[in-house]
Protein backbone atom coordinates (compact mmCIF):
# COMPACT_ATOMS: atom_id res chain seq x y z
CA UNK A 1 0.00 0.00 0.00
CA UNK A 2 2.65 2.49 -1.03
CA UNK A 3 0.50 4.03 -3.82
CA UNK A 4 -1.09 6.69 -1.63
CA UNK A 5 0.75 9.47 -3.37
CA UNK A 6 -0.19 8.29 -6.81
CA UNK A 7 -3.83 7.82 -5.88
CA UNK A 8 -4.08 11.29 -4.39
CA UNK A 9 -2.36 12.75 -7.45
CA UNK A 10 -4.74 10.86 -9.74
CA UNK A 11 -7.76 12.01 -7.79
CA UNK A 12 -6.53 15.59 -7.91
CA UNK A 13 -5.99 15.40 -11.67
CA UNK A 14 -9.46 13.94 -12.04
CA UNK A 15 -11.02 16.73 -9.99
CA UNK A 16 -9.19 19.40 -11.94
CA UNK A 17 -10.32 17.92 -15.24
CA UNK A 18 -13.94 17.42 -14.27
CA UNK A 19 -14.27 20.96 -12.93
CA UNK A 20 -12.55 22.36 -16.02
CA UNK A 21 -15.63 24.24 -17.31
CA UNK A 22 -16.07 25.99 -13.96
CA UNK A 23 -12.56 27.25 -13.34
CA UNK A 24 -11.88 27.88 -17.01
CA UNK A 25 -14.72 30.40 -17.01
CA UNK A 26 -13.42 31.94 -13.79
CA UNK A 27 -9.83 32.20 -15.02
CA UNK A 28 -10.66 33.47 -18.50
CA UNK A 29 -12.97 36.08 -17.00
CA UNK A 30 -15.85 35.05 -19.24
CA UNK A 31 -19.26 36.08 -18.09
CA UNK A 32 -21.52 33.22 -17.22
CA UNK A 33 -24.50 35.36 -16.34
CA UNK A 34 -27.75 34.71 -18.21
CA UNK A 35 -28.10 36.71 -21.42
CA UNK A 36 -29.84 40.05 -21.55
CA UNK A 37 -32.49 40.33 -24.19
CA UNK A 38 -33.23 43.61 -25.88
CA UNK A 39 -36.76 44.76 -25.16
CA UNK A 40 -38.76 47.11 -27.37
CA UNK A 41 -38.32 50.74 -26.43
CA UNK A 42 -41.64 52.16 -27.62
CA UNK A 43 -43.89 49.55 -26.01
CA UNK A 44 -43.86 48.43 -22.40
CA UNK A 45 -46.81 46.06 -22.26
CA UNK A 46 -46.71 42.65 -23.91
CA UNK A 47 -49.81 40.50 -24.43
CA UNK A 48 -49.34 39.13 -20.91
CA UNK A 49 -47.14 40.03 -17.97
CA UNK A 50 -43.41 39.59 -18.14
CA UNK A 51 -43.07 36.59 -15.83
CA UNK A 52 -45.73 34.68 -17.72
CA UNK A 53 -44.20 35.48 -21.09
CA UNK A 54 -40.76 34.51 -19.87
CA UNK A 55 -41.78 31.01 -18.84
CA UNK A 56 -44.87 30.27 -20.93
CA UNK A 57 -44.35 31.98 -24.29
CA UNK A 58 -43.80 28.68 -26.03
CA UNK A 59 -47.11 27.30 -24.80
CA UNK A 60 -48.89 30.55 -25.70
CA UNK A 61 -47.44 30.41 -29.22
CA UNK A 62 -48.57 26.83 -29.64
CA UNK A 63 -52.07 27.70 -28.43
CA UNK A 64 -52.13 30.58 -30.90
CA UNK A 65 -50.95 28.30 -33.69
CA UNK A 66 -53.78 25.85 -33.06
CA UNK A 67 -56.35 28.62 -32.68
CA UNK A 68 -55.39 30.23 -35.99
CA UNK A 69 -54.84 27.18 -38.14
CA UNK A 70 -57.40 24.80 -36.73
CA UNK A 71 -60.09 26.91 -35.05
CA UNK A 72 -60.26 29.93 -37.40
CA UNK A 73 -59.59 32.31 -34.49
CA UNK A 74 -57.09 35.00 -35.37
CA UNK A 75 -57.54 37.68 -32.74
CA UNK A 76 -56.25 37.37 -29.18
CA UNK A 77 -57.80 39.47 -26.42
CA UNK A 78 -55.49 40.21 -23.51
CA UNK A 79 -56.63 40.30 -19.89
CA UNK A 80 -56.86 44.08 -20.03
CA UNK A 81 -58.98 43.97 -23.18
CA UNK A 82 -56.47 44.83 -25.90
CA UNK A 83 -56.71 42.88 -29.14
CA UNK A 84 -53.82 41.52 -31.14
CA UNK A 85 -53.48 39.28 -34.18
CA UNK A 86 -52.25 35.83 -33.17
CA UNK A 87 -49.33 36.10 -35.51
CA UNK A 88 -45.65 35.49 -34.99
CA UNK A 89 -44.13 37.51 -37.78
CA UNK A 90 -46.85 38.93 -40.03
CA UNK A 91 -47.24 42.64 -40.74
CA UNK A 92 -51.04 42.81 -40.43
CA UNK A 93 -52.28 44.56 -37.31
CA UNK A 94 -55.33 45.54 -35.30
CA UNK A 95 -55.94 48.95 -33.74
CA UNK A 96 -54.02 47.84 -30.66
CA UNK A 97 -50.97 46.37 -32.32
CA UNK A 98 -49.42 43.75 -34.56
CA UNK A 99 -47.61 40.43 -34.44
CA UNK A 100 -44.90 39.40 -31.95
CA UNK A 101 -42.16 40.56 -34.27
CA UNK A 102 -43.79 43.93 -34.89
CA UNK A 103 -42.52 44.84 -31.42
CA UNK A 104 -39.64 42.40 -31.03
CA UNK A 105 -38.28 43.29 -34.43
CA UNK A 106 -34.83 41.88 -33.90
CA UNK A 107 -34.77 38.10 -33.72
CA UNK A 108 -31.05 37.92 -32.96
CA UNK A 109 -31.21 40.22 -29.98
CA UNK A 110 -34.47 38.89 -28.60
CA UNK A 111 -35.27 35.27 -29.45
CA UNK A 112 -31.81 33.96 -30.21
CA UNK A 113 -29.96 35.37 -27.21
CA UNK A 114 -31.90 33.18 -24.80
CA UNK A 115 -32.38 30.25 -27.09
CA UNK A 116 -28.67 30.07 -27.89
CA UNK A 117 -27.75 30.32 -24.21
CA UNK A 118 -30.13 27.48 -23.37
CA UNK A 119 -29.18 25.48 -26.44
CA UNK A 120 -32.73 25.20 -27.69
CA UNK A 121 -33.46 25.37 -31.41
CA UNK A 122 -37.14 25.94 -32.07
CA UNK A 123 -37.95 25.48 -35.75
CA UNK A 124 -40.32 28.46 -36.06
CA UNK A 125 -38.04 30.22 -38.52
CA UNK A 126 -37.75 27.29 -40.91
CA UNK A 127 -41.04 28.58 -42.30
CA UNK A 128 -42.04 31.84 -40.62
CA UNK A 129 -40.34 34.86 -42.09
CA UNK A 130 -37.88 36.69 -39.90
CA UNK A 131 -38.39 40.46 -40.10
CA UNK A 132 -35.87 42.36 -42.18
CA UNK A 133 -34.46 45.66 -40.97
CA UNK A 134 -31.56 45.98 -38.56
CA UNK A 135 -30.08 42.61 -37.85
CA UNK B 1 -68.28 36.49 -36.18
CA UNK B 2 -70.44 39.48 -35.43
CA UNK B 3 -68.95 42.91 -34.87
CA UNK B 4 -68.36 43.40 -31.18
CA UNK B 5 -69.62 46.59 -29.59
CA UNK B 6 -66.10 47.69 -28.75
CA UNK B 7 -64.91 47.18 -32.33
CA UNK B 8 -67.98 48.87 -33.71
CA UNK B 9 -67.41 51.93 -31.52
CA UNK B 10 -63.78 52.04 -32.58
CA UNK B 11 -64.67 51.76 -36.26
CA UNK B 12 -67.40 54.36 -35.96
CA UNK B 13 -65.03 56.70 -34.16
CA UNK B 14 -62.29 56.28 -36.71
CA UNK B 15 -64.69 56.79 -39.62
CA UNK B 16 -66.14 59.91 -38.04
CA UNK B 17 -62.67 61.34 -37.43
CA UNK B 18 -61.60 60.49 -40.97
CA UNK B 19 -64.66 62.23 -42.40
CA UNK B 20 -64.28 65.30 -40.22
CA UNK B 21 -60.54 65.82 -40.25
CA UNK B 22 -59.46 64.20 -43.48
CA UNK B 23 -56.09 63.30 -42.05
CA UNK B 24 -57.23 61.97 -38.70
CA UNK B 25 -55.58 58.81 -37.45
CA UNK B 26 -56.59 56.21 -34.93
CA UNK B 27 -54.41 55.89 -31.85
CA UNK B 28 -51.83 53.20 -32.40
CA UNK B 29 -52.59 52.80 -36.09
CA UNK B 30 -50.43 54.65 -38.55
CA UNK B 31 -52.17 57.03 -40.91
CA UNK B 32 -50.16 56.17 -44.00
CA UNK B 33 -52.19 54.69 -46.82
CA UNK B 34 -50.18 51.50 -47.08
CA UNK B 35 -50.51 50.99 -43.36
CA UNK B 36 -54.30 51.10 -43.41
CA UNK B 37 -54.55 48.13 -45.75
CA UNK B 38 -52.48 46.21 -43.24
CA UNK B 39 -55.35 46.65 -40.79
CA UNK B 40 -57.19 43.39 -40.19
CA UNK B 41 -60.81 43.70 -41.32
CA UNK B 42 -63.90 41.75 -40.40
CA UNK B 43 -63.58 38.13 -41.59
CA UNK B 44 -65.60 37.01 -44.61
CA UNK B 45 -67.58 33.97 -43.52
CA UNK B 46 -69.54 31.39 -45.48
CA UNK B 47 -71.07 27.94 -45.14
CA UNK B 48 -69.83 26.27 -48.33
CA UNK B 49 -67.13 28.08 -50.23
CA UNK B 50 -66.86 27.37 -53.95
CA UNK B 51 -65.21 28.83 -57.01
CA UNK B 52 -66.67 29.31 -60.47
CA UNK B 53 -64.18 29.61 -63.36
CA UNK B 54 -65.54 31.23 -66.51
CA UNK B 55 -63.45 29.52 -69.20
CA UNK B 56 -64.88 31.67 -71.98
CA UNK B 57 -63.76 34.86 -70.30
CA UNK B 58 -60.44 33.33 -69.21
CA UNK B 59 -59.68 32.31 -72.79
CA UNK B 60 -59.86 35.89 -74.07
CA UNK B 61 -56.37 36.82 -73.12
CA UNK B 62 -53.91 34.19 -74.17
CA UNK B 63 -50.93 33.58 -71.95
CA UNK B 64 -52.34 35.62 -69.06
CA UNK B 65 -50.83 34.47 -65.77
CA UNK B 66 -52.06 37.21 -63.46
CA UNK B 67 -53.87 34.91 -61.05
CA UNK B 68 -51.01 32.42 -60.93
CA UNK B 69 -48.43 35.10 -60.25
CA UNK B 70 -50.64 36.73 -57.60
CA UNK B 71 -51.27 33.44 -55.80
CA UNK B 72 -47.71 32.19 -55.92
CA UNK B 73 -46.18 35.45 -54.77
CA UNK B 74 -48.73 35.86 -51.98
CA UNK B 75 -48.12 32.38 -50.65
CA UNK B 76 -44.36 32.13 -51.16
CA UNK B 77 -44.67 29.27 -53.63
CA UNK B 78 -41.20 28.34 -54.90
CA UNK B 79 -40.53 28.38 -58.64
CA UNK B 80 -38.69 25.10 -59.22
CA UNK B 81 -38.16 24.31 -62.89
CA UNK B 82 -37.86 20.55 -62.66
CA UNK B 83 -41.30 19.05 -63.38
CA UNK B 84 -40.77 16.22 -60.89
CA UNK B 85 -40.10 18.59 -58.03
CA UNK B 86 -42.17 21.63 -58.94
CA UNK B 87 -44.56 23.15 -56.44
CA UNK B 88 -47.81 24.69 -57.61
CA UNK B 89 -51.04 25.93 -56.12
CA UNK B 90 -52.76 27.14 -59.29
CA UNK B 91 -51.66 26.40 -62.84
CA UNK B 92 -52.86 25.72 -66.39
CA UNK B 93 -53.55 22.28 -67.77
CA UNK B 94 -54.65 21.22 -71.29
CA UNK B 95 -58.39 20.76 -71.53
CA UNK B 96 -58.01 17.06 -72.35
CA UNK B 97 -55.94 16.51 -69.23
CA UNK B 98 -58.13 18.56 -66.94
CA UNK B 99 -61.33 16.96 -68.29
CA UNK B 100 -60.38 13.48 -69.55
CA UNK B 101 -64.05 12.43 -69.56
CA UNK B 102 -65.11 15.28 -71.81
CA UNK B 103 -62.55 14.50 -74.48
CA UNK B 104 -63.67 13.40 -77.95
CA UNK B 105 -62.38 13.57 -81.51
CA UNK B 106 -64.64 16.38 -82.64
CA UNK B 107 -64.27 18.62 -79.64
CA UNK B 108 -64.59 22.30 -80.46
CA UNK B 109 -61.32 23.56 -81.83
CA UNK B 110 -60.79 26.28 -79.25
CA UNK B 111 -61.44 23.84 -76.41
CA UNK B 112 -59.00 21.30 -77.81
CA UNK B 113 -56.17 23.75 -77.62
CA UNK B 114 -57.34 25.45 -74.54
CA UNK B 115 -55.46 25.57 -71.31
CA UNK B 116 -57.68 25.36 -68.26
CA UNK B 117 -56.96 26.98 -64.93
CA UNK B 118 -56.76 24.29 -62.25
CA UNK B 119 -56.21 24.28 -58.51
CA UNK B 120 -57.42 22.40 -55.44
CA UNK B 121 -61.10 21.53 -55.87
CA UNK B 122 -61.87 21.70 -52.15
CA UNK B 123 -63.95 18.58 -52.62
CA UNK B 124 -67.01 17.93 -50.52
CA UNK B 125 -65.80 14.37 -50.09
CA UNK B 126 -62.02 14.83 -50.17
CA UNK B 127 -60.00 11.64 -50.48
CA UNK B 128 -56.83 13.41 -49.33
CA UNK B 129 -58.10 14.14 -45.83
CA UNK B 130 -59.20 10.56 -45.30
CA UNK B 131 -55.72 9.17 -45.77
CA UNK B 132 -53.80 11.74 -43.71
CA UNK B 133 -52.39 9.93 -40.66
CA UNK B 134 -51.84 13.10 -38.60
CA UNK B 135 -54.89 15.17 -39.52
CA UNK B 136 -52.55 17.72 -41.02
CA UNK B 137 -55.20 18.14 -43.71
CA UNK B 138 -58.92 18.22 -43.01
CA UNK B 139 -62.16 19.70 -44.26
CA UNK B 140 -63.28 22.77 -42.37
CA UNK B 141 -66.95 23.35 -41.62
CA UNK B 142 -67.04 25.99 -44.34
CA UNK B 143 -65.82 23.47 -46.92
CA UNK B 144 -62.22 24.59 -47.22
CA UNK B 145 -59.82 21.65 -47.39
CA UNK B 146 -57.23 23.07 -45.05
CA UNK B 147 -53.56 22.30 -44.44
CA UNK B 148 -51.74 22.48 -41.12
CA UNK B 149 -48.10 22.57 -42.16
CA UNK B 150 -47.00 22.28 -38.55
CA UNK B 151 -48.46 18.80 -38.46
CA UNK B 152 -47.51 17.46 -41.88
CA UNK B 153 -44.98 14.65 -41.60
CA UNK B 154 -44.42 14.37 -45.35
CA UNK B 155 -45.78 10.87 -45.88
CA UNK B 156 -47.37 11.98 -49.19
CA UNK B 157 -50.44 9.75 -48.81
CA UNK B 158 -52.56 12.79 -49.69
CA UNK B 159 -50.52 13.43 -52.83
CA UNK B 160 -51.28 9.88 -53.93
CA UNK B 161 -54.94 10.15 -52.96
CA UNK B 162 -55.75 13.40 -54.78
CA UNK B 163 -57.04 12.55 -58.27
CA UNK B 164 -56.36 16.10 -59.51
CA UNK B 165 -52.66 16.44 -58.76
CA UNK B 166 -53.47 19.45 -56.63
CA UNK B 167 -50.87 18.70 -54.00
CA UNK B 168 -47.16 19.33 -54.23
CA UNK B 169 -44.39 17.97 -52.06
CA UNK B 170 -41.35 19.99 -51.05
CA UNK B 171 -38.51 17.73 -52.06
CA UNK B 172 -36.01 20.41 -51.11
CA UNK B 173 -35.82 23.59 -49.07
CA UNK B 174 -38.11 25.97 -50.99
CA UNK B 175 -36.57 29.24 -49.74
CA UNK B 176 -33.83 29.60 -52.38
CA UNK B 177 -36.51 29.29 -55.08
CA UNK B 178 -38.66 32.15 -53.88
CA UNK B 179 -37.88 35.45 -55.59
CA UNK B 180 -39.32 37.80 -53.04
CA UNK B 181 -40.58 36.43 -49.75
CA UNK B 182 -43.92 37.78 -48.53
CA UNK B 183 -43.47 38.31 -44.80
CA UNK B 184 -47.19 37.93 -44.19
CA UNK B 185 -47.22 34.27 -45.11
CA UNK B 186 -44.90 31.50 -44.00
CA UNK B 187 -42.85 29.52 -46.47
CA UNK B 188 -42.84 25.77 -46.13
CA UNK B 189 -39.91 23.58 -45.18
CA UNK B 190 -38.48 20.52 -46.83
CA UNK B 191 -40.65 17.43 -46.44
CA UNK B 192 -44.03 19.16 -46.29
CA UNK B 193 -46.98 18.94 -48.68
CA UNK B 194 -48.71 22.12 -49.80
CA UNK B 195 -51.67 23.24 -51.88
CA UNK B 196 -54.27 25.97 -52.37
CA UNK B 197 -56.26 26.79 -49.21
CA UNK B 198 -58.82 29.11 -50.85
CA UNK B 199 -56.86 31.91 -49.16
CA UNK B 200 -58.23 31.11 -45.71
CA UNK B 201 -55.81 33.69 -44.26
CA UNK B 202 -57.15 36.44 -46.51
CA UNK B 203 -60.80 35.55 -45.84
CA UNK B 204 -60.04 35.81 -42.13
CA UNK B 205 -58.76 39.34 -42.69
CA UNK B 206 -61.74 40.38 -44.77
CA UNK B 207 -60.16 40.02 -48.20
CA UNK B 208 -61.11 37.89 -51.21
CA UNK B 209 -58.72 35.19 -52.49
CA UNK B 210 -55.62 36.56 -54.21
CA UNK B 211 -56.41 34.97 -57.60
CA UNK B 212 -59.94 36.39 -57.63
CA UNK B 213 -58.62 39.85 -56.82
CA UNK B 214 -55.90 39.61 -59.47
CA UNK B 215 -58.14 38.62 -62.42
CA UNK B 216 -59.00 41.75 -64.35
CA UNK B 217 -61.57 39.93 -66.52
CA UNK B 218 -63.45 38.63 -63.47
CA UNK B 219 -63.15 35.02 -64.69
CA UNK B 220 -62.88 33.72 -61.15
CA UNK B 221 -65.91 34.06 -58.93
CA UNK B 222 -65.68 33.01 -55.31
CA UNK B 223 -68.69 32.65 -53.07
CA UNK B 224 -70.92 30.74 -50.72
CA UNK B 225 -72.96 27.96 -52.36
CA UNK B 226 -75.37 27.87 -49.45
CA UNK B 227 -76.28 31.50 -49.95
CA UNK B 228 -79.01 31.50 -52.65
CA UNK B 229 -78.29 35.13 -53.48
CA UNK B 230 -74.57 34.66 -54.05
CA UNK B 231 -72.88 35.33 -57.38
CA UNK B 232 -71.71 31.70 -57.65
CA UNK B 233 -75.28 30.41 -57.28
CA UNK B 234 -76.55 32.93 -59.82
CA UNK B 235 -73.91 31.83 -62.36
CA UNK B 236 -74.54 28.13 -61.79
CA UNK B 237 -78.29 28.61 -62.30
CA UNK B 238 -77.80 30.63 -65.47
CA UNK B 239 -75.05 28.72 -67.26
CA UNK B 240 -73.99 25.12 -67.74
CA UNK B 241 -71.08 24.19 -65.55
CA UNK B 242 -68.87 21.11 -65.44
CA UNK B 243 -66.64 19.74 -62.72
CA UNK B 244 -63.42 17.76 -63.03
CA UNK B 245 -63.72 13.94 -62.95
CA UNK B 246 -67.19 13.92 -61.37
CA UNK B 247 -67.40 10.12 -61.68
CA UNK B 248 -64.93 9.68 -58.85
CA UNK B 249 -67.49 10.94 -56.36
CA UNK B 250 -65.21 13.49 -54.76
CA UNK B 251 -67.77 16.27 -55.32
CA UNK B 252 -65.39 19.03 -56.42
CA UNK B 253 -66.43 22.54 -55.49
CA UNK B 254 -64.72 24.25 -58.39
CA UNK B 255 -67.11 24.72 -61.29
CA UNK B 256 -66.13 25.47 -64.88
CA UNK B 257 -68.43 27.41 -67.18
CA UNK B 258 -67.60 26.11 -70.69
Amino acid sequence: MNDKGRIVLGLLAFLVLITFPVWYNLVSGQDSRPPEVELPTDETRCVADREFMRTEHMQLLMDWRDAVVRDKQRIYTTEDGRQFPMSLAGTMHTHDGGSCMSCHANKDKFCDRCHDYLSVTPYCWDCHVEPKGEQ
Amino acid sequence: MAVKRREFCKLAGVSALALAGGSASAPGAAAEANETDKLIGEPIVGNRWAMVVDLQACRKEEGCRDCIVACHSTHNVPAIDEPKEEVKWIWKEHFAEAFPNQQHEYLAHDLQHEEVLVFCNHCDSPPCTRVCPTQATWKRDDGIVMMDWHRCIGCRYCVAACPYGSRSFNWRDPRPYIDEINADFPTRSRGVVEKCTFCDERLAQGRMPACVEACKDKCLVFGDLEDPGSEVRRLLEKRHAVRRKPGLGTQPEVYYLV
